[in-house]
């Protein structure tokens, strides 16, 4: 049995359904990234593993143990959220000792396990500190402090670094990530940045309205997105998506004909309207005329960030954005020619966004 | 700000605040000066008393009538004191626990159930004058303090959770979460997360229920017995009781007794009543 598993939850709120039945099952020490646009019911979802909401159907175990009617108290668990919820009237050492204290540890124990965390956090020179006194970075460490002094069964963040400047977020990711590899503790971690999502997630449930739309690794994910939405939503910039309809060996859009590899021939239905997916990373610029790069197209903007630069094209089935390394050579308006890698075509079909494959043994 | 703006500014206040201070000012001079130099015609109402008594002060505490009790205003300030610490505290621990729930811990019902406490506050107290007196009749609390304490309390409820709601809705919701997940409960959120934020709101709800309750003469004067009015009852009686000569002197000081309290109390706490009523949510 996994160390949390969610059973057909759904939650009603009156009429508006926010979950319509979630199965989500994760092995002990995972790092599970519950990701979507906002609305998803991804943190509705993490209220209900903390027990501070309950769900209208379905269950949830921690552990053996089904807690889906548990006070949030008897679940073992500890929580950092969005606004760190540091309580303003304790220093630093009180609030990292709090819930200690509220299960009658003995206080050498206690400070004990505030010393421990502070050493792991590199907070000890803040512990007589009132949270008010404390910058962004400072107070959302306190917060993580707090959740690991219990050494609980399970750790839930909600949103924990929006809050935090650009270059912060970064850092306490990969602080994020240490901790985790150190302690081990299964971790269900609610975003709705894609980034943080890839970088952290062991495993990731991608969800929209209310249901998983994908739940698998990160590679999984990123190689074989299983709608059209997360093809869409993980990645960046976003996979680009050419609407058109299936024949044999290929795919008809706006007049252009774009060539299926044999992998994916047979997958769509000829006629079936689908969507011809994309990554910007799969294509390539090559001159006029040049072989393997049947797309023509026109340079309509370049966006260089450094290490890599960002080329919009103009082309007969619409704009794509192609991302490729260094500096390029190629100028704005310059006519060129676009080639891609043909195992990284994604396909799509365009009535349901459900991932289409060839049948096996095709 | 240009001199003249300042100079202006000030101007107009020290004038409105020497126009508000001028009846107190008539009542203490009044209260100093003793009878022969009131009827004299020499001292007008304005001026510095030619030598200071404090005996119309003595006789107002302890030896005024009111009617044919001739114990000054002392066991009416008692009375008072009696009653007041009590509904005070009472009203305003109930106003804070109300305030959490209707803020922390909604139920069903719970907006429409403040929206009727609301009305309690507009509600025009002399319609609750014949219930409450039958009610207090029932539970055989009429005419004494325990009585008055419990109007007081139930009348003032509607303010105190009003203040308290208020302020509380501040409080984010996050916190009360964290705190259920470390494992406290109902009561220890309150005591160890709520309470030590509420420093402001209390100050002004202590204040507010103190001047309230203290300056009351309505309910006073309908639910107190003979041996439980409060001062303000025992102030009109003493300046009502006719007898051959007005004694003014002793009425100001009677007056200047019954309001001392409140007084006391602005003057040294008012600077945190204003703090508290303009202090907005909780900062983390």
């Amino acid at each position: 049995m996994g160390a949390l598993s969610i059973r057909n939850v759904h939650k009603r709120f009156g009429d508006t359904q926010i979950l319509k039945g979630i199965d989500i099952e994760i092995d002990p020490g995972e790092f599970l990234i519950l990701v979507g646009p906002s609305g998803c019911g991804k943190s509705t979802l993490l209220a209900m593993i903390a027990g501070l909401d309950e769900p209208s159907s379905g269950s949830i175990h921690i552990g053996e143990r089904d807690v889906t009617h548990a006070l949030p108290k008897d679940r073992d668990i500890a929580m950092v959220f969005q606004s760190y919820a540091l309580y303003p009237s304790m220093t630093v050492a009180q609030n990292i000792a709090f819930a200690l204290e509220m299960r009658k540890v003995p206080r050498a124990q206690r400070d004990e396990a505030v010393a421990r965390v502070a050493k792991m956090l590199q907070i000890e020179h803040l512990l007589a500190r009132k949270p008010a006194a404390l910058s962004g970075g400072q107070r959302q460490r306190v917060a993580m402090g707090r959740a690991l002094a219990r050494d609980p069964k399970l750790f839930l963040f909600d949103e924990p670094l929006s809050n935090l400047d650009a270059k912060l977020r970064v850092e306490m990711r990969a602080e994020i990530k240490q901790l985790h590899q150190r302690t081990r503790t299964t971790t269900v971690y609610v975003t709705h940045d894609q980034v943080e999502a890839m970088t952290l997630g062991d495993r990731i449930a991608v969800m929209k309205d209310g249901v998983v739309q994908q739940f698998g690794t990160p590679d999984d994910i990123y190689d074989r997105p299983a709608t059209r939405f997360v093809a869409e939503f993980i990645g960046s910039p976003a996979m680009n998506l050419i609407e058109g309809h299936a024949t044999a060996e290929s795919i008809l859009a706006h007049g252009v004909e774009l060539a299926l590899p044999r992998s994916l021939r047979g997958a769509a239905l000829p006629g079936q309207a689908v969507a011809f997916g994309l990554r910007p990373e799969a294509i390539t610029l090559g001159a006029v005329g040049q072989a393997g790069h049947p797309l023509p197209g026109e340079i309509a903007l370049l966006e260089p960030t450094g290490p890599e630069t960002y080329v919009t094209l103009d082309t007969a089935v619409g704009k794509l954005v192609a991302r490729l390394p260094g500096r390029i050579a190629q100028k704005l308006g310059q006519r060129v020619t676009l080639g891609w890698e043909t195992t990284q075509v994604h396909l799509f079909d365009a009535a349901s966004g459900n991932r289409l494959e060839a049948p096996q043994g095709t | 700000m240009k001199p003249l703006h300042r100079l202006l500014i000030h101007g107009l206040l020290g004038a409105f605040a020497l126009f508000f201070l001028t009846p107190l000012y008539v009542m203490v001079v009044t209260s100093l000066k003793d009878m022969d130099e009131l009827r004299s015609g020499t001292s007008g109402l304005l001026s510095l008393p030619a030598s200071i008594t404090l005996a119309p002060w003595l006789k107002a505490w302890s030896q005024a009538c009111t009617g044919t009790d001739c114990r000054g205003l002392q066991p009416y300030f008692v009375n008072s004191v009696v009653m007041v610490v009590p509904a005070v505290l009472i009203s305003t621990a109930m106003g804070a626990i109300n305030g959490y729930v209707l803020t922390q811990w909604r139920f069903r019902g719970s907006d429409f159930m403040f929206s009727l406490m609301l009305f309690g506050v507009f509600m025009p107290l002399q319609v609750v004058l014949l219930p409450m007196s039958q009610v207090l009749g029932w539970f055989g609390l009429a005419d004494s303090i325990v009585g008055l304490v419990i109007v007081h309390v139930l009348v003032g409820l509607a303010s105190t959770t009003l203040f308290f709601r208020n302020y509380y809705i501040g409080i984010p919701a996050e916190l009360i979460k964290a705190a259920m997940l470390d494992g406290a409960g109902f009561w220890r959120i309150f005591v160890r997360i709520v309470l030590p934020l509420s420093t402001p709101i209390f100050v002004v709800t202590l204040i507010w229920q103190f001047t309230a309750i203290w300056n009351d003469f309505l309910f006073g004067v309908v639910f107190s017995g003979a041996d439980a009015k409060p001062i303000t009852v025992g102030l009109n009686n003493l300046a009502n009781t006719s007898s051959s000569v007005k004694e003014y002197n002793v009425d100001m000081a009677a007056a200047l007794i019954a309001a001392l309290p409140t007084l006391v109390v602005y003057v040294v706490a008012g600077k945190y009543f204003v703090r508290g009523l303009t202090a907005g949510a909780v900062k983390g």
